[in-house]
């Protein structure tokens, strides 16, 4: 299985590929890609100096185009398209059909996979995929059991990626409008899920704090509690009665003990999330995995996830924790 | 511009389902919508029973559109999309791709729903392509998106289809894996024991301050405001839609429809029955917060 790892700027895809990735990820610095955060991403020159540093040792680079273009920018994206394309990519990862459509007929040769965003969970959705644009692969939303992606490798009619760690969207990625209920800046349009501008916090006496977003109050920490950044799915909120996490904890995706069993399904690659964060998270939580995919590799028969790892990666999880996630049917 | 009932969303018991949709087929509406859009476990109405309840409308004189559901994980989830394509005798409204793949394949027209993620015109020729007849924007585009979209669709000399937008009800929002109903209650989602059924209009979500917020239905997170279009029917027929969608709720639908009947009737716009949205207004769909996207 490829380890495909993420790269929100050159030190990141610099430790990345030195950790062992197979192929890294990343967007132009812009609302193209799906964390269109500031000071983060790419600029064409510093991608050809990516795209340099990855061939140089055998590895990949793709980009990923992963939103929604309204009509009036959908020109902006075609573009984004072209660029990738010139600069010799490995790879577009896109989510829209117009983005893919223009991909396809454009650039024929430039492999085009399928977005997380895309949502295509099923094999005539990713069919559908493969028909009207060519995709040579789909990232898979993170919904579905470790049971379903294996009924899906076999029925899919292109290789299947699936996240492996990294912070867990709760909802349907591409389907999800609660940031922009509340701020109108849109994960779909504007690449970016609860943007830092809409974020206050606020400190009360006695050491507590708020956060709010675009005013609407996310959650509050006693002192000595450990805090979040304030997305919507993982606030505290009162339902029947109770204060919790109704939606879901701050919490990170850790499918490392499903390594066999992805493998034996025939999953082709193994996603890390984290574009947003820094070179050291990525350096650790590539050498990891990269470890644990080459001792499997090596001898899958007495295979066993080893406490350091887990801990290595615990230590880098969003609030510390990591779950199995939608892949364990008891998560749901 | 006509009135369309939208699926129902939340999860009644099979005899106030019935009772409603008996009631609706009196209504003043060009089209119902009728199917589990949330969850495959609501099985008070089964696929057959959904199609059988389509049969009696239809003969009441209404369009009906079979739809499906907005995400599909399981092979059974897919079998039943299957038997409501192949059906054949009715439009489906597609809420994910697979819908879409399954209607292509067996040449069925279909209705685009709101989470098919039609963002712009190439999109939306493409799937008229494979057989859309009719698109309803997802909630978060309002009315310059949907403007800007339709006059390009026009630019490229590609004939519209027809174009239904949300005039009322609470927004969905996003969907997930989870049960954010059987988390609520502490029972696992396999052990739901289908208790979604005792809050015909959702489990209401409150921020820490009291706010009302979100509103919790199975899979599916709604925002908590009743929206209502009615004022905006201006700029709804300048930008030539079709049809209004108005969704389900469990009391007053009745005076739902009759407030839109006035507004559609009346010269000048009426008194909202509903709030804002913010979203047609290219603003955060949620009304009261600061608009500076």
């Amino acid at each position: 299985m490829q380890l495909v790892c993420p790269a929100g700027n050159l030190p990141a895809l610099r430790a990345a590929i030195d950790a062992g990735a197979d192929a890294v990820y990343l967007g132009f610095r812009d609302q193209t890609n799906a964390r269109a955060f500031p000071g983060l991403n790419f600029s064409d020159a510093e991608i050809r100096q990516g795209i340099a540093y990855a061939r140089a040792r055998g590895r990949s680079v793709y980009v990923a185009l992963n939103t929604y273009p309204d009509s009036a920018r959908l020109s902006h994206w075609h573009r984004a398209v072209d660029t990738a394309a010139e600069l010799g990519v490995d790879a577009i990862i896109a989510a829209e059909m117009a983005v893919l459509d223009y991909a396809c007929r454009n650039h024929p040769a430039l492999p085009r996979h399928l977005s997380v965003q895309g949502s295509a969970t099923t094999a005539p959705a990713l069919r559908y995929a493969h028909e009207r644009f060519g995709i040579a692969r789909a990232v898979l939303p993170r919904v579905l059991s470790v049971q379903q992606v294996e009924r899906l490798c076999r029925t899919a009619p292109i290789p299947l990626e699936v996240f492996a760690f990294g912070s867990l969207c709760i909802m349907v990625e591409g389907r999800c409008q609660l940031s922009s209920y509340v701020t109108g800046a849109s994960p779909n349009r504007h690449g970016v899920c609860s943007p830092a501008k809409f974020v206050r916090w606020e400190e009360h006496a006695g050491g507590t704090r708020r956060v709010r977003l675009n005013d609407v109050l996310i959650d509050r920490f006693e002192p000595e509690e450990p805090a979040a950044y304030p997305t919507v799915c993982k606030g505290r909120y009162g339902v029947g009665g109770e204060i919790f996490h109704a939606l879901e904890e701050p919490t990170s995706l850790n499918t490392l003990e499903l390594i066999p069993r992805l493998a034996r399904a025939g999953v082709a690659a193994l996603k890390i999330e984290g574009r947003q964060r820094g070179a050291a998270y990525v350096d650790a939580v590539t050498r990891t995995w990269r470890a644990a995919l080459d001792r499997h590799r090596d001898a899958p028969a007495d295979w066993t996830p080893q406490a350091q790892w887990q801990s290595t990666l615990s230590s880098h999880a969003e609030g510390h924790q990591t779950t199995l996630g939608p892949y364990h049917r008891a998560w749901h | 511009m006509q009135l369309t009932l939208g699926p129902l969303q939340y999860f009644w018991p099979r005899e106030r389902t019935l009772a409603f949709y008996r009631e609706a087929a009196h209504w003043p509406l060009h089209t119902i919508y009728l199917g589990e859009t949330v969850c495959s476990k609501r099985c008070e109405l089964r696929t057959r029973d959904w199609i059988a309840l389509a049969d009696e409308l239809v003969a009441a004189d209404r369009q009906v559109v079979l739809s499906s559901l907005a995400l599909i994980e399981a092979e059974s989830e897919l079998g039943a999309l299957q038997r409501l394509v192949d059906h054949g005798r009715f439009w489906i409204e597609a809420n994910d791709l697979s819908a879409v793949q399954l209607c292509r394949e067996r040449g069925v027209p279909f209705v685009a729903g709101p989470s098919l993620n039609v963002y712009n015109h190439a999109a939306l020729a493409m799937l008229m392509q494979d057989g859309l007849r009719r698109w309803v924007p997802g909630v978060e585009q309002g009315r310059v998106l949907i403007d800007e979209l339709l006059c390009a669709l026009d630019a490229e000399g590609v004939a519209r289809p027809q174009v239904e937008v949300v005039a009322w009800g609470r927004l969905p929002l996003s969907y997930s894996a989870r049960c954010f109903t059987a988390r609520a209650l502490d029972v696992g989602k396999d052990q739901c024991g289908f208790r979604c059924i005792e809050h015909p209009d959702g489990l209401p979500l409150s921020t820490r301050e009291g706010r009302p917020f979100l509103r919790i239905n199975g899979i599916q997170v709604q925002g908590e405001e009743v929206t209502d279009l009615s004022p905006e029917l201006p700029a709804l027929r300048d930008l030539h839609v079709d049809l209004l969608r108005l969704y389900p709720q469990a009391d007053g639908m009745q005076a739902v429809i009759e407030h839109f009947v006035e507004a559609l009737a009346a010269k000048t716009p009426v008194a909202p029955l509903g709030q804002r949205n913010g979203y047609w207004h290219g603003e955060p769909g949620m009304s009261g917060v600061a608009a500076r996207a």
